[in-house]
């Protein structure tokens, strides 16, 4: 069963339109160059409205996770039990992703373990960044 | 002109500020709990939320003593906490929508109650303990001086909040594709907990039996009225995983009840029927997270911020607070509560060595007294009214053997919540 799927708007479009590339870009401030995920209109931290889009390299590292049994979403209800794990971005820590952890079986995911981006598709058709466990 | 929700500028959610202005100024005069049941069976109006709640409201009149020409404030939560009635068809007046059958606003109560004198109405929304300390600062900036303050919970038959949305949106998108949500949140929190301190669920067990023993001590709480089921360990860990490793004896159950309380004046308690519980302080997280989850640093940020607020604001320590009732459900959050405000002492990642001492309402360090929502239903308010029941020394059962002359109680979660600080006096 596919994932759901994001409706892209005007802050975001950037980013699900470089998914549809295979390219993971981030929100990064004009002023004070502070990544930022999810997208915002204004900079969090110093509340510029200048905000640009910075391309990285798509690799990561597991910060932990959580093994859903029982998800409010009906759509995912069939993968269950799936894993939800956090995804810290290499480029910067503080920045974190959600992943389903493709090829890891629920419930044996190896924290502090280096992912690698690839992207998945959803019902319909878009792409969005998923992680794997790098060999 | 419908009510708006309180300003933002009622909470107080900076540090540095000192003791809060109306200190001791402020207090809770009566206090009314309706019947719990588990579900509302959407023909019933007499157990409706609406009808619910003007029976709450009408106990804490009796048990403060006055009338209903005696209030002239409302603040109510009027966020249901299940799902909607609709697309069925509405009843009579005044039940013809959503407010009334699942949802309470203050305008609903004030006119189905005919109560004709109140001034001033408020919502605080997602929590009774927004609505709770809307209503405290009401009354001490003067803008009421006798207040109800109420939530009705609903719970309709069915599995409630089930999303059958196959799209998201805005930041919603970045969340709940992956299906995380405060659910996820929470089990992640506490599997990074355990990593750092080198614990486990199981270690929970002795906190969630106390719960469950503290709620079958409470007349008013769904599981004594109910359910009265003893859990075991074995219980415990043989729950089924919701979210691994949260399991279903982490969630409390959604029950159809209502709850209010009545603030007034320290001036005007005086003379009302009860002794007064006056209140210190009251103060809010507004936690702001960095990405699109919580960290367990975060976590531990925010929940030492509130405490540090609740302490400031009061002038009391943690060596100084009798009674302790943060939010329960999930129980896996409480221990970033306990924690935070080092009741009895208790450091970061001590919790679990503290559940599993003498924690009973017998002994030396009776820890959520009211045995929160995990032992009475989810309704976010039992641990505001334990606090004021043990301070009376109306708790019954569960009345705390160790002095009983200050609380504090607060709810939702470490990145947002309110707090009350009680006492017996009002300096």
């Amino acid at each position: 069963m596919p994932k759901p799927s994001p409706i892209p708007d005007d802050v975001n479009k950037p980013f699900w339109d470089a998914c549809n590339e295979r390219r993971l870009i981030i929100q990064t401030c004009a002023q004070c160059n502070r990544m930022q995920y999810p997208p915002e209109k204004t900079c969090t931290a110093c509340g510029c409205a200048t905000m640009t889009w910075r391309e990285v390299k798509g690799m990561g590292r597991v910060h932990g996770y959580c093994v859903m049994y029982d998800s409010r979403v009906k759509l995912l209800q069939e993968r269950q039990p799936f894993n939800i794990a956090v995804i810290e971005l290499d480029e910067n820590p503080e920045i974190k992703f959600f992943s389903h952890l493709p090829g890891t079986p629920p419930d044996e995911v190896p924290v502090g373990a280096t992912v690698r981006l690839e992207f998945e598709q959803t019902y319909n058709g878009q792409l969005v960044p998923e992680w794997r466990v790098a060999e | 002109m419908p009510t708006k929700d309180a300003p933002a500028s009622m909470y107080r959610t900076q540090e540095g500020t000192g003791l809060w202005e109306h200190r001791g100024k402020v207090a809770v005069a009566g206090i009314g709990q309706a019947p719990t049941m588990r579900r509302w069976d959407g023909v019933d109006l007499s157990k409706s939320v609406g009808a619910l709640s003007i029976t709450a409201v009408q106990q804490a009149l009796d048990d403060a003593g006055i009338s209903r020409d005696d209030v002239d404030g409302v603040v109510t939560c009027p966020l249901g906490m299940g799902d909607v009635w609709a697309p069925r068809p509405y009843f009579a007046p005044p039940y013809d929508s959503e407010d009334g059958l699942t949802s309470l606003s203050a305008d609903w109560l004030v006119k189905n109650m005919a109560l004709r004198n109140v001034k001033y109405t408020a919502h605080g929304q997602s929590c009774i303990n927004t609505a709770l300390v809307a209503g405290i600062e009401a009354v001490g900036a003067g803008l009421t001086h006798t207040c109800i303050v109420l939530r009705g919970t609903g719970n309709l038959e069915g599995r409630y909040h089930q999303m059958d949305e196959k799209t998201f949106s805005g930041r919603n998108a970045f969340n709940g594709v992956w299906g995380w949500q405060l659910i996820p949140q929470i089990a992640f929190g506490f599997s990074q907990y355990c990593r750092k301190y080198n614990t486990n669920h199981d270690r929970m067990a002795p906190f969630i039996l106390n719960q469950r023993r503290n709620g079958l001590l409470n007349p008013d709480g769904y599981h004594f009225n109910h359910k009265r089921e003893v859990l075991t360990v074995e219980d415990y860990l043989a729950a089924r995983w919701v979210c691994k490793p949260m399991s279903l004896l982490d969630c409390d159950i959604p029950i159809q009840t209502a709850g209010a309380f009545l603030i007034t004046t320290a001036e005007r308690a005086r003379h009302m029927k009860q002794k007064p519980v006056y209140i210190l302080n009251h103060c809010s997280q507004r936690g702001v997270v960095r990405s699109s989850c919580e960290t367990l640093d975060e976590t531990e940020q925010f929940t030492d911020h509130i405490a540090r607020m609740c302490y400031e604001g009061s002038g009391l320590g943690a060596k100084d607070i009798d009674i302790f009732n943060p939010y329960d459900g999930f129980t896996l959050f409480f221990q970033y509560f306990l924690e935070g405000f080092q009741w009895r002492n208790v450091k970061r990642g001590e919790a679990h060595d503290f559940y599993a001492s003498d924690i009973s309402v017998e002994g030396p360090n009776p820890l959520s007294s009211s045995g929160g929502n995990c032992g009475n239903g989810r309704t976010r308010w039992w641990g505001q009214r334990d606090c004021i029941q043990q301070l009376r020394g109306q708790a019954g059962y569960r009345q705390v053997r160790t002095r009983h002359e200050t609380a504090i109680a607060g709810a939702y979660t470490a990145g947002y919540s309110d707090w009350v600080v009680y006492s017996t006096h009002p300096d």
